[in-house]
């Protein structure tokens, strides 16, 4: 049995994909689990959403072909979030928003435990780090 | 009879290299098997420290005269006001001054490039006068260009903090974090066992001109601080439930470091200066040993709401429980986070053990104690006041 995997990934849809039923294919075609964590449409102009896609590697790896041949831009979570952690000094305010617990205080050493795979773009961090170290790209 | 030191007794020990310095978390647990007599026994000195958002901060600056001279009557520093009611080139810059423009870069960012030796826009204007006839100046100025540049800060290292939560159902940006609504959250912010004056409740060793670690290099503690507090309720271990004492200290701003000053904003408050401060604790008797080997188990503090006007209290917790990360309140379990730095505190306490140990820093027995019985004025309004 070929083993599953799961990722997250950042789907940015050109202005004409928009109105696309893309992401059911997904299902239909390449048996991809999708789970939905954040969508933004802007009608006429580009869409952004957040998507986890549990199934195979090689599913995955089509799935994404099939996207991208759609003009649709896929993107892991991780390269779309940037978190300046050499300047970060541990104060542990990002981790009172951080539901998803991508940030969280490791409790022997106090410091940042930074995990973007759980991200869910929620962006409360962006505003509550105090020395403004994190960016995220989603919206376009 | 057990054991007592006099600072002179410690000093002549760090002096040969001979004192035995613990910082506050390691005495702690020294405590758990060891009796207080014992402990003043083994260990000379303890080492405490806390790295915060502290407000009350700002820095002293001499530019230099210009050569036609100016009277600086309005004064800024990359864009953000600084003081200009001193004489004709001293100003202080506070850590929350800022252009409303630019409310995101303070006069916090603006100490931090001084500490990282950057490059500084000054403009100032006068009127002219006769020993002063210049009317504007532009200019760039660093660390090295300024004659004098000291931090002072009137209020440091709270002894004690509240936790801030938020029952309202709206999002409250606050310098406690951010506080989600409907007690999603809840932020605290001292270092616990570790913070200098839950080590030392009665400020019996802290007062006028102890030497203390400030920024990464030597300060001092010169005064209380604002807003100074004793008459707090207190506990079984003699600290209080809430935010009581604070310290009024001074350092060199051009030996400091932005490994442990650094500049923060937080949205919709503003500005605000994170200091590092590390303060050694002479262990003269018994009654010292027993003040510094506290537990976070045995700190309470008060949870407050402050998304509430008035900031009504709804309970008391311990840096235990805090730490565990999650408390209870009114029967609800709520997620705690801190605001300020552990990591960076132990850091601090970590250095300044090295400082005692390598003989190059020594105590100081405060000059005057601090006051005893203050409380807090709240600012009254008088009818009438406004026109």
């Amino acid at each position: 049995m070929t083993r599953e995997i799961k990722k997250r990934y950042v789907l940015t849809f050109p202005p004409q994909s928009g109105d696309k039923p893309l992401s059911s294919q997904l299902v239909k075609e390449y048996d991809i689990n999708i789970n939905i964590l954040k969508a933004e449409v802007r009608p006429g102009k580009t869409g952004s959403l957040l998507l986890e896609m549990s199934g195979t590697a090689a599913n995955i790896k089509k799935g994404i072909a099939f996207l991208e041949a759609h003009h649709v831009n896929c993107e892991l979570l991780n390269k779309k979030i940037h978190f300046r952690q050499n300047e970060c000094i541990n104060c542990g305010n990002c981790t009172a928003v951080c539901f998803a617990e991508a940030l969280t205080m490791d409790k022997k050493s106090w410091e940042l435990k930074f995990k973007p795979e759980k991200c869910i773009v929620c962006e409360l961090c962006v505003t509550a780090c105090p020395m403004g170290l994190f960016q995220i790209d989603f919206h376009y | 009879m057990s054991k007592t030191k006099t600072y002179e007794e410690i000093n002549e020990k760090i002096r040969q290299g001979k004192a035995v310095v613990l910082t506050a978390e390691e005495v702690s647990e020294m405590a758990r098997k060891l009796s207080p007599a014992e402990i003043v026994e083994k260990v000379d000195v303890v080492t405490t420290a806390t790295f915060g958002a502290m407000c009350s901060s700002g820095a002293f600056i001499n530019f230099g005269h210009a050569t036609p001279p100016i009277r600086m009557e309005k004064i800024r520093l990359n864009g953000v006001p600084s003081y200009e009611g001193l004489a004709a080139v001293d100003s202080y810059i506070g850590a929350t001054a800022c252009d409303p423009d630019n409310p995101k870069y303070g006069g916090a960012h603006v100490i931090q490039d001084f500490v990282d030796g950057k490059n500084i826009e000054l403009e100032a204007w006068g009127k002219g006068t006769d020993c002063y006839p210049r009317k504007h100046l532009k200019t760039v100025i660093n660390k090295d260009s300024v004659n004098e540049i000291f931090l002072f800060n009137p209020r440091n290292a709270y002894q004690n903090y509240n936790v801030a939560t938020n029952t309202t159902c709206e999002i409250k940006h606050t310098y406690m974090g951010t506080l989600l609504p409907r007690m999603k959250n809840a932020n605290y912010s001292t270092s616990g066992e570790l913070s200098p004056l839950l080590n030392d409740p009665e400020m019996r060793t802290i007062g006028l001109g102890t030497r203390i670690f400030l920024g990464g290099t030597e300060g001092f503690v010169v005064w209380p601080g604002t807003q100074f507090n004793t008459t707090k309720e207190k506990n079984e271990y003699g600290v209080p439930f809430s935010n009581s004492a604070t310290l009024a200290v001074i350092g060199n701003l051009k030996e400091m470091t932005s490994e442990y000053l650094r500049a923060a904003y937080y949205e919709q408050y503003g500005t605000s200066l994170f200091v590092g401060i590390g303060i050694p604790i002479p262990l003269l008797d018994e009654n010292m040993a027993r003040c510094v080997s506290i537990r976070n188990e045995q700190i309470e503090t008060t949870i407050l709401d402050y998304g509430t006007e008035g900031t009504p209290v709804l309970g008391r917790t311990n840096y235990a429980e805090l730490r565990s990360g999650t408390i209870k309140i009114n029967g609800e379990k709520v997620r705690t986070a801190p605001v300020a730095s552990l990591q960076k505190a132990r850091v601090i306490a970590d250095e300044l053990k090295k400082w005692i140990q390598s003989g190059n820093f020594e105590i100081t027995k405060p000059v005057i104690p601090f006051p005893k019985n203050t409380s807090l004025r709240s600012l009254k309004e008088i009818e009438g006041g406004e026109s």
